[in-house]
């Protein structure tokens, strides 16, 4: 079963997100802020990191740059969904080194595919 | 007071003659005039009129006080007098050396010289002979009185005595006053062979204190003589001559002899050379030789100039010298000086009105001028021939008020003023009416211009002359060569080509260049016939004088403009400035703006992204179980609610910016407004683990104020403490106090200081920190500049500080 990292800020969106992809079938891991998140990647190894960027203390560029630095989570993917989304946003974003990038308001439809694209 | 005044018009003329070569008073008025041919002959005949009798009286004196000196009796018989030999000799000597240039505007520093010498050993003798009849004759100024004041008629001569006296001296001042500008060897010596303007400044002083010091002894000298001759029949004018002689010292006599002869001489010569440059200048050549001058030689031209000009001096000299002989023997030299001054004075209204009037017309000029000599004939010069003769003036035709020295019944005048005030007055008048009833032409009125504000065209001056027509510049040369030569013509066209910036290969010749020939011209022949010679080989087409009251005006607009464009610019470039620092905040605020939108629409966007998350599942996903779809529903509203809040702060802080807010204003206890305030937040609080504290003193007296926006005050306040305050053991305290003036509520967190840089920022309305913990759920960067209108609408004041530890924000709300 592949592990899924969801981090947002926003308690609400992270619950839509939870629901969706347990039930996709994905052992689901949730974070509130960067913090937290970094506390989970220290135990385990997710294949993809679902990753807000505008988030208090630790925002998502410092814990895509952590995931980039550890040995362990070269496998990891990145998928940054955030509500900036202008073309330099996106463009900085993916140069970062994340593998997709979605913008807020987002489908979950078109998540899902993105998210099933990313583990094949 | 006159000598300042007198300083100032001399300027104006001095440079309106500089610039336009203007080498006498005719050639100056009739210039002026539109360059009017019969003007300056009739100015030119005045003079003569007026000068003649003058030459005369010098020669006069110098036979009169030879005579006295050397105790002999003039000779009835003209061949065997001394003073015919004298005039011929002087004649001789003034016609060769005053015709040595032929620019008559050229300075001749010889002569000057010659002057300057003359004056001052006048000064010297005549103060010496002062300091001896003063001193050594009598026992100094006190002695003279008092003997003098024995003599019947002391106390008469010494007053003015009535208000008419007064009204004869104050006419004499007005004569003399026009004399110093309108005499022809006043206005050559001070205004053709002016060097410098500033030497009108050295003048300024100098004059006057000359005529000071001339003046010291004449008072003493003349009383003193009348004591000594007091049974002899002598005339006065010799006191300063015959009391040193009386007295046997013959030493003195001499040196005065030689210095009245001296002065006499040079007042002979000076006047001569500039009567005769106005006779050839403006009557002869104009009106005779000017056909004559065909040689294509210059120097053929000029030796003819040059002889007219001497015969002129040379038969001046001797026509005075007739005049001497055959009129004025028997009359007193101040006397006969009066009368010329008055002759001479007719030319004041034309020339001073060539000063600054610019309606003034060279008809009203030469009316004025007729009228004038005509009354000056009728009330001085027919009755002083009479009087030669020893006729007895009477009533004409038996009438009372026209009687020559009485016209009008104006009985208390002397002669000399009598004939002033009446010629002047018909001088004037004519002048004025006629100038104003009939339209000048074109040609006077850019003179008038020229003249009158001669400052305004004194460095381009040919710029102001206005002329249409069409010349050829080979043809106007070729007039000059004629009379200036080659060298000197080649010479003055480069000057103009390098002044005016004209190529020097164009053909046709423009109005500066026929201004200029002219002037050039105007040294050698004089005004008028420089414009006859131009005139004769250009095509000059006749303007309206609508036409170059236009000229003169657009001229006029344009200095107008360019000062009203500088002084635009000025002002733009004040403006520009302004406008950059404008700019330059707006800039700031853009930035501002641009990151407070990104902030806001990142804000609407997170309840929106929950929100259709959530309803897609909803639609998509019939599986969901009951309690989930329920909390999924429950989400819905809430983040729509959350939304509504957001918009409504944007558009609560937009009514406050444009005043479309208003405060409900109603008595409140505080106690339960902050419990209103920071029950909400409770929750909150509690969940980031942060200690709230109040501090409030037992009794707080009620205010007025509108509670429910103060409740969003204290909220915005303790949403914000909580957002800084220390994440691991934050801490927030409320305290209120109360004085007689005022409410003061005071919030402290004890998180990070806000950034020094940004502490006059954060109530910005864009204003957002980079360090708060976290922006949820409100986080709109409005809260605390709303707060901060709404303080401010209740007079009140909201400030943040920086403590040792934590921040500190502080509303004060005055009753």
């Amino acid at each position: 079963m592949q592990k899924i990292l969801i981090v947002d800020d926003e308690p609400n969106i992270l619950l839509t997100l939870e629901y969706t992809f347990k039930k996709a079938g994905y052992e689901v891991f949730i974070a509130r802020d960067g913090n937290e998140a970094l506390e989970i990647l220290q135990n385990h190894v997710p294949s993809l990191v679902i990753l807000d960027i505008m988030m208090p203390k630790v925002d998502g560029f410092e814990v895509l740059e952590y995931i980039k630095r550890e040995a362990n989570l070269v496998q990891t993917k990145v998928l940054f969904l955030s509500a900036k989304n202008k073309e330099q946003d996106i463009q900085k974003g993916l140069e970062a080194g994340a593998d997709a990038y979605l913008t807020k308001p987002f489908s979950i439809k078109k998540l899902t595919e993105q998210v099933e694209m990313l583990l094949q | 007071m006159i000598i300042p005044a007198w300083m100032l018009i001399l300027r104006k003329i001095i440079r309106i003659s500089r610039v336009n070569k203007i080498s006498s008073i005719a050639d100056f008025i009739s210039l002026r005039y539109g360059n009017h041919r019969f003007l300056g002959a009739l100015v030119t005949v005045v003079c003569v009129l007026g000068i003649l009798p003058y030459i005369a009286l010098q020669l006069k004196a110098i036979s009169e006080t030879f005579h006295l000196v050397s105790a002999t009796n003039p000779s009835k018989i003209i061949l065997n007098d001394t003073t015919t030999y004298v005039a011929i000799a002087l004649a001789l000597f003034a016609s060769y050396y005053g015709t040595r240039y032929v620019d008559a505007s050229e300075k001749r520093k010889g002569i000057i010289t010659a002057v300057a010498v003359e004056s001052f050993l006048k000064l010297l003798f005549f103060l010496l002979v002062g300091v001896y009849v003063t001193y050594f004759v009598f026992d100094g100024f006190s002695d003279i009185t008092s003997q003098a004041s024995k003599l019947p008629d002391f106390a008469v001569k010494n007053q003015f005595g009535s208000l008419e006296a007064g009204i004869n001296w104050f006419l004499l001042c007005i004569l003399s006053m026009f004399a110093i500008f309108l005499l022809p060897r006043q206005f050559h010596s001070a205004i053709v062979e002016n060097n410098r303007e500033q030497h009108l400044k050295t003048a300024i002083w100098l004059f006057p204190l000359y005529l000071l010091l001339f003046n010291l002894f004449v008072y003493p000298i003349a009383w003193g003589g009348k004591v000594l001759f007091a049974d002899a029949n002598v005339d006065a004018d010799f006191y300063s001559l015959l009391i040193p002689q009386q007295m046997g010292q013959t030493t003195l006599t001499v040196l005065v002899f030689l210095g009245g002869f001296s002065a006499a001489i040079s007042m002979i010569v000076v006047s001569s050379i500039s009567l005769a440059t106005m006779l050839g200048n403006n009557l002869l050549i104009p009106y005779g030789f000017l056909g004559k001058f065909t040689s294509t030689n210059s120097e053929v031209n000029t030796n003819k100039i040059v002889k007219i000009r001497k015969f002129s001096i040379f038969s001046l000299i001797v026509l005075a010298y007739l005049v001497y002989r055959y009129f004025v023997l028997d009359y007193s030299l101040v006397s006969i000086g009066l009368i010329a001054f008055v002759v001479i004075a007719q030319l004041g209204p034309a020339f001073f009105g060539a000063l600054y009037w610019k309606r003034g017309s060279h008809r009203g000029a030469i009316y004025g001028i007729l009228v004038g000599f005509a009354i000056c004939f009728y009330t001085l010069l027919l009755p002083y021939a009479m009087g030669i003769y020893g006729a007895e003036v009477q009533n004409p035709m038996g009438i009372v008020w026209l009687h020559p020295m009485q016209l009008f019944g104006l009985d208390y005048l002397q002669p000399i003023p009598h004939a002033l005030f009446w010629s002047m007055l018909g001088n004037v008048f004519t002048y004025g009416i006629v100038s104003v009833s009939f339209k000048g032409d074109y040609r006077e009125r850019n003179y008038a211009e020229m003249f009158v504000d001669i400052d305004k065209h004194i460095t381009h001056h040919e710029n102001a002359y206005v002329w249409k027509g069409t010349a050829y510049k080979s043809d106007i040369e070729k007039v000059l060569l004629r009379f200036l030569g080659e060298e000197r013509t080649k010479r003055a066209l480069k000057l103009f080509h390098l002044k005016y910036q004209v190529p020097e290969n164009a053909e046709m010749a423009d109005a500066r260049f026929i201004k200029f020939a002219e002037n050039l011209l105007t040294g050698p022949i004089g005004t008028a016939s420089a414009k006859i010679l131009i005139s004769s080989v250009v095509k000059e087409e006749q303007i309206s004088l609508k036409e170059v009251l236009h000229i003169l005006e657009e001229s006029k607009e344009n200095i107008l403009l360019n000062k009203k464009l500088r002084e635009t610019s000025e002002e733009l470039q004040q403006l520009s400035e302004q406008l950059k620092k404008a700019n330059a905040e707006l800039l700031e605020k853009d930035a501002q703006k641009d990151e407070f939108l990104n902030t806001v629409t990142h804000e609407l966007r997170t309840p929106i992204t929950a929100i259709r998350a959530t309803s897609e599942i909803l639609k998509e996903d019939e599986e969901v179980p009951d309690f989930l779809r329920k909390q999924f529903l429950e989400n819905i509203i809430s983040e729509s609610d959350r939304l509504n809040r957001l918009i409504d702060k944007i558009l609560d802080l937009e009514k406050w910016q444009t005043k479309k807010q208003q405060l409900h204003l109603t008595e409140n206890d505080w106690q339960k407004t902050l419990q209103k305030a920071w029950e909400p937040l409770q929750q909150l609080m509690e969940k980031n683990h942060i200690t709230w504290e109040m501090q409030l003193p037992e009794v707080l007296k009620v205010q007025l104020y509108d509670e429910e926006r103060m409740i969003q005050v204290i909220n915005n306040l303790i949403s914000n403490a909580i957002k800084f305050a220390s994440p691991d053991k934050g801490l927030i305290r409320l305290m209120v106090t109360q004085n007689d003036y005022a409410t003061t509520i005071q919030l402290y967190n004890n998180g990070l200081p806000i950034p020094e840089a940004d502490i006059n920022q954060i109530f910005d309305k864009f204003y957002q920190s980079s360090n708060q913990n976290f922006k949820k759920p409100i986080g709109s960067g409005l809260g605390l500049a709303i707060s901060k209108k709404i303080v401010e609408e209740h007079q009140g004041t909201l400030h943040a500080e920086n403590l040792t530890v934590g921040v500190q924000f502080t509303a004060i709300i005055p009753f």
